[in-house]
Order: structure tokens, then sequence, then C-alpha cells
């Protein structure tokens, strides 16, 4: 059986009644000692038999609960400097100079030093008694021309000295005077600042303040408390809820790796297949494969990043040979196809290069799909892909690309359009641009943009079309449609994680990381 | 393009017909006040004039029917008006195709067109001249007939065009001291011979690719017939981009001449020639590539709008393409062209209920797992570039040669070879971020490349091997290896590898402190390294704190299979 006893029932208890439970132990200390009128800090604290820090952070508490108004005033404190403490106790040395004056009426200059005076001290003295015009100079002595009850008078500067320590602003013109002169002086006052708080109650502090504030509640609940069932009939004293925790972040996925995954499960819920494969891939791939002549510009190093003093291998004959007519000009195709009209150079072919594109895994597998003789057949990759560019906000040379082919005997370009749209639809693109494109391997072709809404710009995604029968005939021995599509696909997610620079992808910034919002699509 | 120009012949480029010009397939880059900007694919270089895109524009718009390009010796050809090509000139650049414009009326905007067209035809089609190169000649300043040979460099003399001084130069010189010369030097580097153009007062015209004589000199206001040769390598493309140039020529008001090519080797021909070319068709494969229900008809409306002609009779159709289309090559290439008359945006994307069964690559969903165990235990994944900086690398691989680095060509970034581990990115992200919250758990996961040693036959298809890897970094004021060694049982555990199916064995290793570093050994095979990183190599990455950290291989480790 459950036990349904609980803590003490927290009905009908009126709002005074649960501010009073939310108050702990310390602040229920602090407020029974203020009063209407404001109370300094100190006096607070020596009178709830805490320490400054603590009371001044319950104090903090009972303000956000409104029961406190607490006063903060910035003063710029006059006291006695190290010098000037001596000279408290020992008086000042125009004092001590002054008293030996009123006994021997002159005294030679170089005795001075003989009254324990040092001598900057003893020059400081003469300057100063020689400015208030009580002694007088000649022949090296120094003569008293005060008269006797003038100086038995205590100077401004002893009086200030001695009322230390003073708000500074509450100095008279007479004290601000002498305050100018000792300053000039080494070490006999200091200015500091001093925040000074005061604190009085509200109306409804002193209302709770008369309440009873005795009451035992739980502070922590403890295995011991719940044991012993100490709990049953107490209350727990109430957590003020707005207070937020220490901040703390949690391990997590790389967000572009987060948004990948959501991509392949969307092409996955379509029905597609993953496709993997290698970063650095022969020009026969990357390029010949998918009907990219030899000399076409991105196949030249400023395009491309080419590997030093590696050569690669090329597949069996038979495809080598057919790839070599689609680019010399040959391939059946309701007549000969005319290619590109050059000479095909295997050595060209062999070059490796980073993939400039995943349409490289495309080229592979439907080869495979061919021997295998098994289509209609939906395929994906979503990987990394490398050109040599310059790098700008909207262009970096490490991109990932979201590649897919679907063979089949009936794939028309209504068809591609199905794919895409609806992929991007549910990347949370409602509104995309489909216009014409060229790429050397499709027939029809066609670039997707996204239209940037900072930037005010539309951004290219990149490609798609149907492959050419270049590409397929090499492959199958006959033409069959294949869709196929590559958009870049940093881009299209740079926009969700409020990333404005592509540089910012990769940067890997931990702060930043830690920040980032997890991807919800 | 000058937009005033342009607006003369397409009429005013509003927002609508700004659209309609990237429908077309010529994106619009830029307009502004006094020019439009638009990108041509490099299948389309008959749009890289301004006649040739408002000619295209206008016939997509509905404005203009197909253009018919007459030429006005058709009947016969005037005795002078021939090439011949002699034999000495098939070694070097075989072949032209060349063409007579007359009743030109030029003006300073045209003029700037005409030397516009024959510079983006050399960057496009014409590979920067190597396989075409043009040369348009005022008619007034050459005798017809022209011929077409080759000489030994220091046998052709004459003023090149901007030549230093009006200097006569020989073809040598012009190569080594001419500013055009020394540009395009690299396309006759190894030839015995260089080509030349000489009318027929033996005066050279020209030596292509390089530069034209002063004498012949360029076109002008008052220059009112020309005299248009392509030469090169392939000779349908030449003839291709002649006709370019002649339509567009023609466009501006030129009445065209053909003229006899003789060439005793490859055989004589006429040139130019503007028949357009019947491409035979059936309605039903453009339907069936588009998915689409067109008849007939509107076949006909589609391609027209692309100013292709259309024909039929005894139920076979025939597109009729324009001499200057250089694109289509058979049947495929028109479905674009319908499709891009009949609008991009007006498709109805369908999705087809065809079977297939999805499937996650293995390899892809093992490393996930992994990845969300570490994330469990408060790591952060991190994602750094494959291409490296060799000597970040060298900040812990000292020993590496440059031997030993996979070397990438010519690299515009500041990376210069693939990466050979993970950890010293992670090095180089702590290094990066000493001034966010410690401590800092990070880990990473994918590709490092290394050279494939193996014989020819075994070598992999690039000569690389990629090898799947995970390492895992901890930097805090009091790492030590414990930190690492926690993280990697606990993630053995959840891979199911008994504490008492591996091992860490001791190991000389000066990546980290002696004694603190181990072999990490699964099943008798080693896996990878676990340690805390050598002072050394912490301050050549100027990190302040202690790091320990594994780098395992996840192949190795049968986590992950080729």
């Amino acid at each position: 059986m459950a036990d349904k006893s609980s803590e003490k029932s927290n009905e009908k208890i009126n709002g005074d009644e649960r501010i009073v439970e939310t108050l702990s132990p310390i602040e229920r200390k602090i407020l029974p000692v203020l009063k209407k009128h404001a109370l300094d800090i100190d006096s607070i604290s020596g009178k709830a038999e805490g320490d400054k820090t603590t009371a001044l952070r319950a104090l903090e508490f009972l303000k956000n609960k409104g029961l406190v108004e607490i006063d903060e005033q910035k003063k710029k404190i006059v006291q006695a400097g190290i010098n000037g403490l001596f000279y408290l106790k020992k008086q000042l040395p125009e004092r001590r100079l002054l008293n030996e004056l009123a006994k021997r009426n002159m005294i030679p200059i170089k005795d001075v030093e003989k009254l324990g005076l040092n001598e900057n001290e003893a020059k400081i003295s003469i300057g100063v008694l020689k400015k208030k015009a009580v002694i007088d100079l000649k022949n090296g002595n120094i003569i008293l021309v005060g008269n006797k009850d003038e100086i038995a008078r205590k100077t401004l500067e002893e009086k200030l000295l001695e009322s230390l320590p003073r708000d500074l602003e509450s100095l008279e013109p007479q004290e601000k005077l002498a305050f100018e002169n000792l300053k000039s002086r080494r070490d006999i006052i200091e200015v500091i600042d001093e925040k000074k708080v005061s604190v009085k109650l509200t109306a409804l502090g002193e209302k709770v303040s008369k309440m009873n504030l005795k009451e035992d509640l739980i502070e922590q609940l403890t295995p011991k408390i719940i044991q012993t069932n100490a709990w049953k009939g107490k209350k727990f004293r109430r957590y003020d809820l707005q207070t937020s925790g220490k901040k703390i972040y949690g391990g997590k996925r790389h967000f572009v790796n987060q948004a990948t995954d959501y991509a392949k499960s969307i092409w996955m819920e379509m029905g597609f297949k993953e496709m993997t494969g290698t970063m650095a891939q022969t020009g026969f791939w990357n390029f010949d494969a998918l009907f990219t002549a030899q000399d076409h510009p991105v196949r030249e190093m400023q395009d491309t990043f080419f590997i030093k003093n590696i050569e690669g291998k090329l597949p069996e004959d038979k495809i080598v040979k057919e790839i070599r007519k689609a680019h010399e000009g040959g391939i059946e195709f309701d007549g000969k196809s005319k290619g590109w009209q050059y000479k095909w150079d295997e050595n060209v072919s062999k070059k490796v290069s980073m993939r400039t594109h995943t349409t490289c895994l495309s080229a592979k597998t439907l080869k495979k799909i061919a021997e295998a003789k098994e289509f209609p057949a939906k395929y994906f990759a979503l990987g990394k892909c490398f050109r040599n560019e310059t790098v700008d906000w909207s262009h970096g040379f490490e991109f990932n690309q979201t590649e897919g082919i679907v063979v089949d005997e009936n794939a028309n370009f209504r068809q591609l359009l199905g794919y895409l749209v609806s992929f991007f639809k549910k990347m949370g693109y409602e509104k995309i641009r489909i216009r014409p494109g060229y790429f050397p391997y499709t027939e029809p072709s066609l670039e997707i943009d996204v239209f940037h809404p900072e930037k005010k710009k539309w951004l290219e995604l990149g490609g798609a079309g149907m492959f050419r029968p270049e590409v397929t005939i090499p492959m199958f021995g006959r033409h069959v449609p294949v869709l196929a599509w590559g958009p870049g696909f940093d881009r299209i997610i740079m926009e969700s994680f409020k990333i404005q620079d592509l540089r910012d992808m990769y940067k890997n910034d931990l702060t930043k990381l830690r920040e980032m919002k997890f991807w919800r699509k | 393009m000058n937009k005033a120009e342009l607006e003369k012949k397409v009429g005013k480029i509003t927002k609508d017909v700004e659209e309609k010009i990237t429908s077309m397939g010529a994106p619009v880059e830029e307009i502004t006040n006094d020019s439009v900007s638009v990108e041509v694919f490099p299948n389309r270089p008959d749009l890289l004039s301004l006649s040739g895109f408002s000619r295209s524009l206008n016939q997509y718009l509905g404005k203009e029917k197909i253009a018919k390009f007459k030429i006005e010796n058709d009947k016969k050809i005037e005795k002078d008006y021939k090439v011949k090509i002699d034999k000495s000139v098939k070694k070097v650049r075989p072949h032209t195709a060349c063409a007579i414009v007359k009743g030109l009326k030029l003006d300073d905007e045209k003029i700037k067109e005409i030397v516009d067209i024959q510079e983006k035809l050399h960057m496009s089609i014409g590979r920067k001249r190597k396989k075409i190169a043009i040369g348009i000649y005022p008619m007034e300043k050459i005798k017809l007939p022209i011929q077409f040979m080759a000489k030994k460099p220091n046998d052709i003399k004459f003023v090149p065009l901007e030549s230093p001084g009006m200097k006569e130069m020989t073809g040598a010189q012009i190569l080594r001291g001419h500013p055009a010369g020394r540009d395009y030097a690299d396309l006759l580097k190894d030839a015995e011979v260089y080509p030349i153009f000489i009318d027929a007062n033996n005066k050279v015209m020209s030596m292509p690719p390089i530069i034209n004589s002063h004498e012949t000199g360029k076109i002008d206001e008052k220059t009112k017939e020309v005299f248009i040769e392509c030469s090169g390598f392939n000779l349908p493309y030449l003839k291709k981009c002649l006709n370019i140039i002649v339509s567009a020529f023609s466009d501006m008001g030129g009445k065209i001449y053909s003229m006899d090519i003789e060439d005793s080797v490859d055989g004589n021909f006429v040139s130019p020639d503007l028949e357009p070319e019947k491409l035979e068709f059936k309605v039903s494969d453009m339907n069936k590539t588009l998915g689409l229900e067109l008849d007939e008809k509107e076949v006909k409306k589609y391609l027209e709008m692309m100013g292709i002609g259309f024909e039929s009779n005894n139920k076979k159709t025939f597109a009729l393409i324009p001499a200057y289309r250089t694109d289509i090559l058979h049947w495929i290439d028109l479905t674009e062209e319908i499709a891009i008359a009949y609008g991009y945006e007006n498709f109805k994307p369908e999705i087809p209920a065809i079977s297939t069964t999805a499937e996650e690559d293995k390899n892809a969903r093992t490393k996930k797992v992994i990845a969300n165990i570490l994330a469990g235990l408060g790591l952060l994944e991190c994602s750094s570039f494959h291409l490296a900086k060799k000597n970040d690398v060298k900040k812990m691989h000292y020993e590496m040669t440059n031997e030993d680095f996979i070397e990438i060509v010519d690299s515009k970034t500041e990376y210069d070879v693939l990466r050979v581990d993970l950890l010293s990115n992670l090095l180089k992200i702590f290094s990066e971020n000493s001034d966010s919250q410690y401590p800092q758990k990070i880990f990473e996961i994918g590709k490092v490349f290394e050279k494939d040693k193996s014989p020819l036959a075994k070598r992999s298809e690039t000569g690389i091997i990629e090898k799947e890897k995970l390492s895992v970094a901890v930097v805090d004021e009091s790492v030590n290896f414990m930190d690492a060694r926690q993280i990697l049982d606990y993630l053995f555990k959840m891979l199911d590898i008994e504490q008492d199916k591996y091992k860490i064995e001791d190991v000389e290793n000066s990546d980290y402190i002696q004694g603190r570093v181990g072999k990490i050994v699964v099943h008798g095979k080693e896996v990878g390294f676990i340690g805390e990183v050598a002072p050394r190599v912490l301050k050549n990455w100027k990190i302040k704190m202690p790091v320990s950290a594994f780098e395992i291989d996840l192949e190795a480790l049968g986590m992950i299979s080729n």
C-alpha cells in the first residue's frame, strides 16, 4: 500500500505565510534585526551574528521577495594613512617643532633633526610653519614669530587628522584646504572607495518580520529524514524557483553530423540505400565516367586538389574501353554519339584527386547496379567533397554534398523534381527555385537555388539532372534513365544553425559548439 | 552586356524579363543602371555575344522567328574567295574554317562586341586558344586568295600588333619577346614550324594562335568587309565557332559570303555552312523523358521558342538545329530545350511508387553508435578538415619526412597535405580554445590517410589507404592517463569488448610521456595508442595544460569493414 500521508498541508495559507515559508534560516535571522529606517550592513550582520557576505546574499534574496529595499551608495572615504596613524600617536612633525620653539624661541636649523625629525620631516615642518607665518628664518636659525596663544591652538590639519575617517563629501571648505595640504604629504591620509549598503524594510517586510519566523522547516531532504518519517507533518522550505542554476553543458554530436543523420533519414524514408566510398578518387571515376572531357577546366590544378606523385589504377579493360569510346565518339545511341572528339588519355584518367563531388560514388554504384541488373534502384550518399577554392562566406574547400540516384526504366524529369522538392521541404525549405543548369554528364540538367534572407540573394545549392547516354551506355550497354542530384549540403543547413559564414562550420569553437542548439527538424 | 544596347534589341529589361532570362538558362547575376551580367553555361557559347544572346531571348519571348542566315554567293563562289591549306601546316595546326562578311556598318559599340565575342570564344570553347584561335581582318588590307601554311620560326618575319617599337620580328622572337607571344608560347612550345596566314601578296597576316600582323591590322569604324578564320585541331568545332561569329555579324547587318577551302590532305569544303542540321527524334521519347504528354504542335512551339526548327513528314519528326548551336549531339539534348521552353517552374513534381528497400551503411551506423556512447559521457564531437597543414602535423609527428606525406598540388589554401591522424586536429582545437570552459573533453571520428606502399598489383585504386579512426582527448589542469583510460574502458564495455579481451601494453612512443603511454591491443591485435601527450608536443601547440588521449583504428578493432 502506498503511504498516503503527506507533509503538512499547504492549503489555505495566505500569501504572507507563503513568503515566510520561503525564508532560509539566515534570512529568518536577519529579518527581525531590520527596521523601517535604513540600517547599514555592518550593524545588520553584527546583530544577526553572521558574516557580511552571507548577510549580503540573504538580503539580496529578501529583496527579490519584496521584503527589503537595499540602498547602495558609493562613497569616497578619507582615512589616515600609515604615517597619519603614526602622527596621531606622536603628533605631526610641525607640532613637535612648534612645541620646542614655544620653549626656546629660537633653534638653529641644523639642530632640528636632533628633535627626532628626519630630514624630510624637518624640511616639511619648516615649510609648513613658514607658510603659516609663525616662524622666520634668520642666519641659519628658526625664530618663533607667532604669538603663543595662537600656536597653542590645534591646526586645521591636526583637527582633520583626528576627525578621520570622514566622508570626502562632508568636508567643510577649510577642511578641504587642510585635506589638500595633508594629501600632498606622503601617506598621511588616503582616499578609499567604499560601498555603503543600507537596508530598510518595505511595508510587506515589516509585516512579515513580525510574523512567526520560528517554525521549523525542512531545509534539505536527507535519506535520514525519509527513513525516519521525520518529514511527516512538517513543511519544507519553499525554494525561489526563479533562480537559475549554475551553467552546465552536455556532450553532443557535432551539429553538422546531427543534420547529416536527419538528412540521411529523409532519403531512407523514401527507400534509398546508402552508398559510401573513398575520399580520394581517380580521374576515371571522378570525371571520365561522368563524361567530363579531359580538357575541361575542372580537371585543371586550380580547381581540384590533385595528389602529388601518386598514380591510380584503372578498373578492368571493358569499362575503360567503353568510357574511352564515349569520350572519343562512337557510342551507339540512335546513331553514333559524337563524344568530345579528341584522343582520350589513360594517364590523365589515372591522376588521383580528392573527390570534387560525391557523384563519383554514383558512377561506381551505377556500374554495380548494371552488373547485378538490379533495378529499379535508389541510392543516396552524404559526404565530404573538396574543391581547390579560395574560401569565403559561401565557399568552403571542404563541404558535404547530398547525392542521389534513381535507376528506373520509367524515371523522368518530373520525378527528379519530385524527389528534390520533397527532400528540400523536409529540410525546411518551402521555397526553392529550380532553373536550367549545365553539367557535362546530365541532360536535361537543373540548378537548385534557395533565397538567403540575410544576404538577400539566391544561393546556389547545386545541381541535378538525368544522366546522359554517354554515362549510362558504357555501364548498361544501353540507355537506362537515371535521375541524379548532388546539391551542396552545408549551405542547406547553415541557415538552421544561424551560421552566416561557411568558414565557421568546421572551426570547432568549443564555446559555440557547447551553446549550439540541437538540430530539430 | 551594355544594358542600353541590349534593350535596343530586346526591349526593356523588366523584373519579368529578368526572370525569363534565368528560366531560359542564363541566370542573371547582376543588373545595374548600365550593364546586365548573366552566367552563360559552357554548352551555349552562342550566347556569349550580345547579338547571339538577344536573338535567343527574343525567340524565347516569342518576339522573333527562327533565324535564317543567307549566304550571298551560294550560287557561285568568286574565284579568289579561296583559302588554300598547305601540307606544311598539318603537323602544327591542321585545320581552318573561314568566311567573308560584307556590308558592315561598325561603330564603337559593335567593334567592342566583336572583340568581346572573340575573347570569350577563345576562353571558353577555344580553351585559351589551344583548341580554337580566331582571326578577323579588314578586307581592304589583304588580297585574296589566302594561304594557311607553316614555316620555320626564324623564317617567319612580320611586324606583330603591339610590337614593341614597331619592329619586324621573327616567329621565334615573338614567342620570346612579345607580350602576347610570351602568354601563349606554351601552345607552340615544341613545334618545329609555326602556322601563318599569308595573303596573295605573300604578306603575313597572322601567326595563330599567337598574334596578328600590324599591317593587316585591326578592324575599325571604316571597316566594311572582313575576312574571318578559325584555326585549330578539330574541324567540326572550328566550323561551329565560325558559325557563331558569322551569325553574330549577320545580326549586326553583315552579309555572309562563302569561301572554298582547299585541303589536299583532308578534303576540300565550302565554308561556312549555315544550313541547319536535321536531327530525327520521337515526340514519345521527349514525353517519356520529361514526364509530359505533349503533342507535335506543342513540341514544335517549344522548339521554335528555343530557335530550333521543326519538320515532320511520313510520321517522322525532325528538329532543325541552327548552325550556331554546338551542344545538340542527339535527341536527348532536345529534351532540355523543350523543358526550358515549357518552363521548369511549370512541371508538376511527382514521386513514383517504385518499391525499393532503404538501407543505411553499416559502418556509418556503427560510427553513429560510438559517437552516441561518447556524447553520453559528456564529450563534444568535433569535425575538422581532412586536409591538414604539414607544419601542424609535424608538431606531433616531427619525424615525418616529405616522403611520408600525401601532398596536394598547388593548394589555394594553407592546407597542403592529407591528415595522418585525428589527434593532431584535437590538439589544434585545444590550442585554439584556451579561453573556453575547462575541462574540455572532445572526440572525432573520421578518415586519415596513408600512402599504400604495397606492390602495384595489390595496391588500392588510388594508391592511398583511407583508415576510419576515432580519437578522444581530454584537457584540464589535473588531467592524467586515467582520464583517457576511463573513457576507453567504458567505450569498450559498451561495445561488448570485455576487460579480459584487451590490454594496454607498455610501449616506447615519444609523442607521449614515457611510462604513461601504451599500445591498445584487442584480441591480440594492435588497434591504437593511449597516453598522456608529451610536454614537447603540448609546447608546440601552445597548450598550457596536460592532455590525455587515445586514437584507435576502427577497422582493426573490427567495428568497421570494407
